[in-house]
């Protein structure tokens, strides 16, 4: 997770960086912010899967138990959810989006939260899955 | 302590088959540790099936795995 959010929060640091250098025309705006998120959705799943890798071979050395390679019934309702709680919070997201537009705010700001609830999204679902697992489900 | 009012004596009919272990369960219910771990703690309540496969594996009734008693 944290990682996560460290390499999500340097590339939207870079995108920002980059967009206040420039002075774009609304239309321009929209579509720097579009190609943002259309890069950032691959950006978010490579780093997924290096860091699962990563752990992988992190957890083999430390507890020498290999990772089961299947998920069970309980795996699959925990992924459940964590996946409904963090929809739940990407839909709340979405909406901020919508009513930022609709009190007359530029796109841009339409754009961040859209990210932000993305982003919020996928702690929510880590943090679900962290503590149906300790927890219980 | 169970969450649900689902009791079991997993831990005990494990110990009661030569000691097996939580992995021993859990390969041949075909689920994770992690999963047998929760369910003895009384984390998680199987499903139906799961239920039945455990009771198979010790050969008992599954009445002897698991028993209900509701939360007042």
């Amino acid at each position: 997770m944290l990682s996560m959010i460290v390499v999500l929060g340097i590339y939207y640091w870079s995108v920002f960086e980059r967009f206040n250098s420039q002075v774009m025309t609304t239309d321009e705006q929209l579509q720097f912010w579009s190609k943002a998120i259309l890069i950032a959705i691959p950006v978010s799943i490579i780093t997924k899967i290096v860091v699962m890798i990563i752990f992988v071979i992190i957890n083999y050395i430390i507890t020498r138990e290999k990772m089961a390679g299947f998920e069970d019934e309980r795996d699959k309702l925990i992924e459940l959810k964590a996946t409904r709680n963090s929809y739940i919070i990407f839909g709340i997201g979405f909406f901020v989006s919508l009513a930022v537009l609709a009190f007359g705010y530029p796109p841009k700001y339409m754009f961040i939260s859209i990210i932000l609830g993305g982003i919020a999204s996928e702690i929510f679902d880590n943090l679900s899955k962290f503590y149906y697992h300790r927890k219980g489900v | 302590m169970s969450k649900h009012g689902i009791h079991n004596h997993i831990r005990k009919l494990r110990f009661e088959h030569d000691e097996m272990t939580q992995q021993q369960l859990a390969d041949q219910v075909k689920v994770t540790r992690q999963t047998i771990v929760a369910i003895e703690k009384g984390k998680y309540s199987p499903s139906l099936e799961l239920a039945f496969k455990i009771a198979k594996v010790f050969n008992t009734p599954l009445e002897q795995v698991f028993s209900y008693e509701p939360e007042l």
